[in-house]
């Protein structure tokens, strides 16, 4: 299908690598390998991440080398389980339901629209309709419990990070870096251009693996006012 | 019957072997920094390796003893004394209740760690005992330990009080464990080669290897920010994000390091140089701001063979504590 490359990222992990791009092809077959994976674990398998064009997982060396005995290194016996995975899972294409979810673009609210307005030479409200005129694909979760980064934005949004990360940028927030665009679930530092808040609550230490957003959904975002907004952060 | 946090030091906080499976939801894995130390604290302990055990950094903290305890510190140095007399690290001691554990002068490293036997009642979060002190959950109420916070043992005293053989404070037991080429050569950290090693120039891999890094003072449990001669890539590289593990050296824009620890986050997206071998991570895990490190370069074959080895140690070491600890009971039951 396509190239890759196997490497290790330290000596209990390994990285299977499609290239540096955001491609819906690449990623659901990276999806489909995580698939395969969780079905076709190998003992001492800790963790898989999936990235946008990539599929790492964790290790425990020691385990590994103590039940399968490999004849080279542990990470030859890994790379062989990456390649099994990339030969033998294939990609099932199926319907998924756009997620709908409400922004409030209020500038109390929207740290960054304004800097956005004028980097871009685009309207404030043109920033709106661009950014929730699409539907995005979530390519994955990362960087902070339940981050999920979806793409790609209008060419008209695309900016990059904010020179200094911001110290604090509170749990909502919804941003753009790049052709990115995602939402903080929690309060953290952080460098994406903040353009909105959802009153949706993404991360639920109760409940932290039921994702309300996961890898292979579509958003679409919502204009709300700050009214709607705080009757949903009620709900 | 539990341990009172008197007067809490900069940074204590419960601490395991990491939460482990959950990088597809974002969450880190964080963990103890010096899981080996963490690992052996709760094997002379007599625990199995994965309970709960406090991280402290200097200054450390006051703790009062409100039950006869089985503990054990190891990782860093701080002099720990109970009320006024020094404690040994790496061995088990038994603690007399009404006693304060405290930790007044430092000596050598960056984090200690304490262990209980039966360790501390503590809800597990998403299988793990670790704090996640930036999302708030996991260990104790999600944050440092503070004055007055109470943590109790899953064990009750009774088992311990036999021990004692004497009226003092406290009762060394005889067995120690011997780390020291765990730690020796406490700068020179080994990595195997990233992913865009090959894209520095002729000049950066020299530099990786020939100069001295410094560990920034702003560095902290996510990561190591390193000061010294700026490293370059031949050309520019834009990456998407891709995971990153414990140990990895990132290179920032500015042509610094990175080297990410146990609180790093799940992905990241900046050229990878280098990964320090797992069983380098202790070693780097003890080194404070203003420590130098040297790196050298190892085959991955070579980096799996120091973890066997390494793990194969703490493997035995396991066996004769338990061994130690029922011969222990045995005598006293007599």
């Amino acid at each position: 299908m396509s190239e890759y490359t196997i490497f290790p990222i330290g000596d209990s992990a390994a990285t299977i690598d499609f290239g540096n791009y955001i491609r819906e092809a690449l990623n659901k077959k990276v999806m489909a390998m995580q698939q395969w994976l969780q079905l076709h674990p190998f003992d001492g398998l800790v963790d898989i991440i999936i990235a946008y064009s990539s599929l790492s997982i964790i290790y425990d060396a020691t385990r590994v080398k103590n039940l399968y005995k490999p004849e080279k290194t542990v990470f030859d016996f890994v790379k062989q389980k990456l390649t099994e995975a990339y030969e033998n899972s294939s990609i099932v294409e199926k319907d998924t339901i756009v997620k709908r979810i409400p922004v409030c673009y209020d500038s109390s609210f929207a740290l960054d629209i304004t800097f956005v307005a004028k980097e871009k030479k685009v309207l404030i409200e043109d920033i709106i309709r661009l950014h929730t005129s699409k539907v995005y694909r979530v390519y994955m979760i990362g960087f902070q419990p339940g981050f999920p980064y979806m793409a790609a934005v209008d060419e008209k949004l695309t900016i990059p990070r904010k020179e200094k990360p911001r110290v604090l940028v509170p749990s909502g927030s919804v941003g753009l870096a790049g052709s990115q665009t995602g939402i903080y679930p929690v309060d953290s530092p952080g460098g994406w251009q903040v353009i909105g808040r959802t009153p949706i609550k993404l991360f639920n230490k109760l409940k932290a693996n039921t994702l309300i957003i996961k890898p292979g959904d579509r958003v679409q975002f919502y204009e709300i006012n700050l009214k709607e907004f705080a009757r949903l952060s009620k709900s | 019957m539990s341990i009172v946090i008197i007067k809490p030091g900069i940074l204590d906080s419960i601490q395991d072997l990491g939460r482990m499976g959950q990088g597809s939801y974002g969450i880190n894995t964080g963990g103890a920094m010096d899981r080996f130390a963490a690992t052996v604290a709760n094997i002379l302990a007599g625990n199995e390796v994965t309970e709960a055990v406090i991280e402290i950094h200097y200054p450390g903290p006051q703790i009062l003893f409100e039950q006869d305890a089985l503990i054990s510190i190891t990782g860093a140095d701080f002099t720990a004394g109970l009320n006024d007399e020094p404690l040994p690290s790496w061995q088990p001691i038994l603690i007399r209740k009404n006693t304060v554990l405290q930790f007044p002068i430092y000596r050598k490293g960056a984090r200690a760690y304490l262990a209980v036997q039966g360790g501390f009642k503590l809800d597990k979060w998403l299988n793990s005992y670790s704090t996640n002190l930036k999302a708030g959950i996991g260990g104790w109420k999600g944050r440092r330990l503070e004055t007055g916070d109470e943590l109790f043992f899953r064990q009750s005293e009774k088992c311990v009080s036999s021990l004692f053989k004497s009226e003092n404070n406290f009762q060394l037991l005889r067995w120690r464990t011997d780390v020291s080429n765990v730690y020796e050569q406490p700068h020179k950290i080994s990595y195997i080669k990233g992913f865009e090693w090959d894209m520095l120039t002729q000049e950066s891999r020299k530099s990786l290897e020939e100069s001295k890094f410094v560990v920034h003072s702003s560095s902290d449990r996510m990561g190591y920010q390193l000061k010294g001669s700026p490293l370059h890539l031949a050309e520019k590289k834009e990456m998407v994000s891709c995971a990153v593990s414990f140990g990895t050296i990132q290179l920032l824009p500015n042509g610094r390091l990175v080297v990410l620890m146990a609180d790093h986050q799940t992905t990241g997206g900046y050229p990878r140089i280098g990964h320090v071998i797992s069983s380098h991570l202790p070693k780097l895990a003890q080194l404070r701001p203003s420590d130098t490190i040297q790196f050298t370069h190892v085959k991955v074959d070579e980096a799996e063979e120091r973890l066997f080895n390494q793990q194969l140690e703490i493997q035995i070491w396991k066996r004769a504590c338990s061994e130690n600890l029922n011969r222990v009971y045995a005598e006293c039951r007599l």
